[in-house]
Parts: C-alpha cells; structure tokens; sequence
C-alpha cells in the first residue's frame, strides 16, 4: 500500500474513534495507531469488523520496555487484513501496575501472546482466564526482558549429585561479565575525561564574566 | 449394574516423547480415549533470544535466527535482515536477491522434506524418512557449499549475502532438480492413497478459514483452508514477483490436506529454483554502501578506506537510524516477522520474534478438542511444529 493510502486509512480510523485513538502516524511504509489502553478492546473490534479495515487477523502482540517513561511499557499489537492485503499497528501505553484489557474476546489469538507479554514484562492484563507464565521455568521470578532484569539473570540451575535433584542457586560468573562499549569515543562517552572539566569550568567562567 | 463414576483421566505427553517434535509438554485431561483439555506447556527450549538480541549488535544478532526455526535456518535470517534494510534504506543487488530467493526455497524443501516424513512417522510410516533425510542431506551440502555450515548458516546480511555462490554450484543444484522429483514420487506413492495414512489423517484436525483467521494460523495452516493467502504473492519481497509460481491451497482443512499441499509447495519451489538459476544476473551480491556492508577482502588489501570501514563495521558495528519496522516472510511454516525497534545506536533496542508456531501450537487445545489420544501426533505434525522458534 502506498502511504497516501495508509494515511487515509490512518484518517479514517482516527474519525471514527475519536476518543479512543490518540495519534496515527506513517512511517517505513506502516500505519501505527496509539491508542487509549483502556479502550483497546473497543478499537481492535473496530479494526477487525469495519469495512475499509478488515484486520481479521491478530498476527503478533508483544510488549516493550521504556523505562525512562512515566508508563513505561507499550504493548504492540500488529494485525494484518487478508482480505483488503494491509497491515496496522496498535500501540497503547501502560506501568506495571495499570491493568490493559485482554483482547482474548476479540482475537482467541491473543491468549498466548499475553501470557507471553506478561511473562516477560509483568504487563498484566484485565480479564484474561489463564494468565500464567509462558516461556520461563517453573517457579521463575521476575520479568526478564524488562531493561533493568540483568542479561545474566540471578539465579542458575544444576543437577547437584549430593542432592539428587536440580539446585537453584545466585548467578556466580567465573569471570566479570564483559559488556563492550564499542561506540566511537566521541558518541558513547558519558564520563568526564581528564581535562574535560577544565572546558566546563572555562565555559562556566565566560557566563558568569557576562 | 451399578453405575461407575468414572474420573477423566489426566495425561502427561513429553516433554520428552518421539512424537513431541522437540520438547513439548502437554497435560492432557482424556475421557477414556477422548481428548476434553490440552495444556502445552512450552518454554522448556526457552533461551532468551530475544534479550540476547538487545544486548548484541545488529550483525552479531544475525546469527541467532539460525537458531530458530533450525529446520529451515535461512527464512528466519531473512525476515530480520529485511527489517535492518527497510529502517537502514538499504538496496540489495539484484544478485543477492536471486541468491537470496534460492536459499529462502531451499529451506523450505529442506522444512517440509522434514515435516512431511517425520508427520508420516508420527503417524506410522518409516520409509519416507529414510528417504527423505537423503535429500536432506543434499541440500544441507549446498547451504555448506554457500556458507561452510550446514545448519546455522549466517548466510543473509543486510545488504545482501555474505559471498556468491562457488563455482559450479547453480550446475548442482541444478542436476538435483532433476533428480529430486523422482524421489519425491516415490514418496508419495508410498503415502498418498496409503489407507492407514489416510484413516490416520483425512477429516483429523479440522477448521474453516474463520477459525483459521481467528487464531492468527499463517502459512499452509491457512492455506489448507482455502485462503490464497502467501506473502509471496501478497507482499512480494526480493524477486519473487518475477517468478512464475502458483499458490498451493487445500479445501478440507484437515491433516491430509495440509499434507498434500506442503508436497505441492515442494514441486512450486522446485520451479522457483530452477527459474532463479536460469534468470540469475551477474554482478555484486553485497550492496556497495560500506556504511553498512564490509568491503570485499581483495579492496582491503589496497584501500585505506575499505581497511577503515571494515574495522569500524565489525568492532562498533552499524548504527540503524531510529524508528520501528515489522518486517514478515513467508517461512515454510507461515508468517515468520520481526518486530525491530531502533533507538539510532548500534544495538536493537526491542526485536520481537513473531514465529509461526507458536499461534499454531497455541489452537492445540481448540483444534484436539473431542478427538482420540492417537489423533494427537497426527495434528501436531500437520501442524508443523519446530521449538527452536517456539519457545525463543
């Protein structure tokens, strides 16, 4: 679809649903509609059962973590139209403690991928009849795919031969675990380098000269 | 006779068992030998794919989708060097993209050449698999041939391939299009009006379109249905709206008729093949921008320019320009995405994996609803189930 055509649609959605969508934006050749989280059922049966829509299909719905906001998570729905051949994307924003509407009564589909999302993120979603974890251990903790859970996690697991069973204990890593800033010096620092404060204060000294 | 209160009768299935296609774990509540409730637990092959990911740049990423779908490795490193191109702007040149057309075919002869014959073991069938992991192992020599690996190829860069093809490789694979065919008629003969596989198969697992749609089934899950629906055709990407093909679709909805079109697939790539290797231009493989594709060995021995740009891509990597992008395959199983977010840094900032089956795996409990116990591995092999894309 050409973006003219996704815009029109991106018009036509936010005209419809005044109060439920905030922004609908083109970008990459995709249509992105950020919508209210507590009115996301409402827009997803909108966009499923409208004609000029048609998103009859839930493809992906996932979470994202930006910690650095005031809600932090997004949750990411992406739905596709066999029939009219185009795709959309929803994005509501939501904390970890602000419950979305589970959008399992209008896609069946949905019901995995919120385990999913809850599992990795701790987005919890409203009226969903099995929200258990998905794809972590038995008896895991935490949310491992939020920016602040560590890569390494905490806890490892063995066979202990003494015990006969597997053994959780704390990460211990052998060695320090290496993260390598490979951006260019001039990019990537945020440290002071030695001499580097010198220019400040001559900065600070010229401000307060005036 | 005094009537006896019978209990349903609750079933663990794997994680560990042949027909479990890797290491599913399903608790099944069982009426006698009737299925009421399925519960797949998955997760047991789970191994952070997606955290790793965020923590690598984009090219050491690259490697991991290998990893998913192991069965047929470069469809997966398909959908996320397209998502790298299309928030990057890069041109693929026609070369690559030929190459790349080859290899996305080759996989998925070397996915359902593995479904097919495992599905007929599952339910029965020995031969076919001794068969067909022969042929396997042929096309396993040409990924080894392009890239040196027979599994994790790490084939597909942004940009393009990694090398072109060696010498006298289009002239192989182009013999094995020859021959393969008679093999796959022998397999089929073994199979298709087989009466045990069909009793085990027709009228097994069955949904309509709407269901299909519904629970988000992509690919020959869909198809079987009726829907011509193949990103191929849809959205074609790289060269495929050159190739002459058709889109292979069922009616019933059932086992059987997934099975026969995925052999129907085998017959549309086998075409696609030999059409990209006749069709196939010369020239680069490798997009010329350097800002994003290393420069070739033979230039960084005279300039300066290709020495630095190789040092700079393979130690602080590419930066991708900020913004999102969902790019989808047709990966043999169905709709293979990524959903790549970009913060402008080297590194992605957010790469959700959309694997097919894991919305197929996810209509089990839908789909074995009121079935037999045996049904249950003649469901799970239509349906096509591979962990490594599964449990991430």
């Amino acid at each position: 679809m050409t973006d003219k055509a996704l815009k029109a649609l991106g018009e036509h959605i936010a005209s419809s649903l005044e109060n439920e969508v905030i922004s609908t934006a083109v970008a990459f050749g995709e249509l992105t509609v950020v919508a209210r989280a507590e009115h996301v059922q409402k827009v997803l049966t909108f966009l499923r059962d409208d004609q000029e829509c048609m998103f009859k299909q839930l493809i992906d719905l996932c979470g994202a973590d930006y910690p650095e906001r005031a809600r932090r998570f997004d949750v990411v729905y992406h739905m596709l139209s066999v029939q009219l051949n185009q795709r959309i994307r929803v994005k509501v924003e939501t904390d970890a403690d602000t419950p979305v509407p589970s959008a399992i009564e209008v896609f069946p589909a949905a019901g995995w991928f919120e385990r999913e999302a809850w599992d990795m993120y701790g987005i919890f979603f409203a009226d969903h009849p099995d929200l258990r974890r998905m794809l972590t251990d038995y008896g895991f903790q935490g949310h491992p795919l939020r920016k602040d859970f560590p890569l390494t996690g905490f806890v490892e697991c063995r066979y202990s031969e003494e015990e006969k069973r597997i053994v959780y204990e704390p990460v211990s890593l052998k060695q320090e675990f290496r993260n390598f800033d490979f951006m260019s010096p001039w990019e990537s620092a945020q440290y002071v380098l030695p001499g580097d404060e010198k220019a400040d204060d001559a900065a600070d000294g010229k401000e307060g000269a005036k | 006779m005094a009537e006896v209160d019978i209990k349903n009768y609750c079933l663990n299935f794997g994680p560990q068992h042949p027909a479990a296609h890797g290491v599913l774990r399903m608790v099944m509540e069982l009426d006698g030998e009737i299925v009421e409730r399925v519960d797949p637990h998955i997760g047991l092959l789970h191994r952070g794919t997606e955290k790793l990911i965020e923590n690598k740049q984009y090219l050491q990423a690259m490697p991991y989708f290998d990893r998913l779908d192991y069965v047929a490795p470069m469809n997966q490193e398909h959908a996320f060097v397209m998502a790298i191109e299309k928030l990057a702007n890069i041109e693929v040149p026609e070369r690559g993209q030929y190459i790349r057309v080859l290899f996305s075919e080759i996989g998925r002869i070397l996915n359902h050449l593995l479904n097919l014959t495992t599905h007929a073991m599952d339910v029965g069938a020995l031969t076919p698999i001794l068969w067909g992991f022969e042929e396997r192992e042929l096309l396993m020599e040409f990924y080894e041939a392009v890239c040196g690996a027979r599994l994790h190829a790490a084939y597909f860069r942004p940009g393009g391939v990694h090398q072109d093809l060696p010498a006298g490789l289009a002239d192989r694979i182009m013999k094995w299009t020859e021959t393969f065919p008679s093999t796959l008629e022998d397999m089929e003969a073994l199979l298709i009006d087989n009466r045990i596989f069909k009793q085990r198969n027709v009228d097994i697992g069955v949904f309509d379109a709407d269901e299909a749609l519904a629970w988000g089934f992509t690919g020959p899950m869909l198809r079987s249905t009726g829907v011509a629906w193949d990103l191929r055709k849809a959205e074609p990407y790289e060269v495929y709206d050159k190739m002459d093909f058709k889109v292979a679709i069922g009616n019933a909805g059932d086992c059987y008729d997934r099975f026969m079109l995925r052999i129907a697939e085998i017959r549309e790539s086998l075409k696609i093949i030999r059409q990209c290797l006749n069709d196939m231009p010369e020239g680069p493989v490798m997009s010329l921008n350097t800002k994003f594709a290393p420069p070739r060995r033979a230039e960084m021995k005279r300039s300066m320019e290709a020495l630095i740009h190789h040092f700079k891509l393979y130690t602080e990597g590419f930066k991708v320009p900020e913004g999102e992008v969902y790019a989808a395959v047709e990966a043999p199983k169905g709709e293979f995405g990524v959903y790549l977010v970009s913060d402008g840094s080297n590194r992605p900032y957010r790469c959700k994996i959309r694997a097919p089956g894991f919305a197929h795996l996810q209509g089990m409990d839908y789909l074995l609803k009121g079935h037999m116990l045996a049904d249950a591995p003649a469901v799970l092999g239509a349906m096509d189930i591979v962990f490594g894309e599964v449990d991430r």
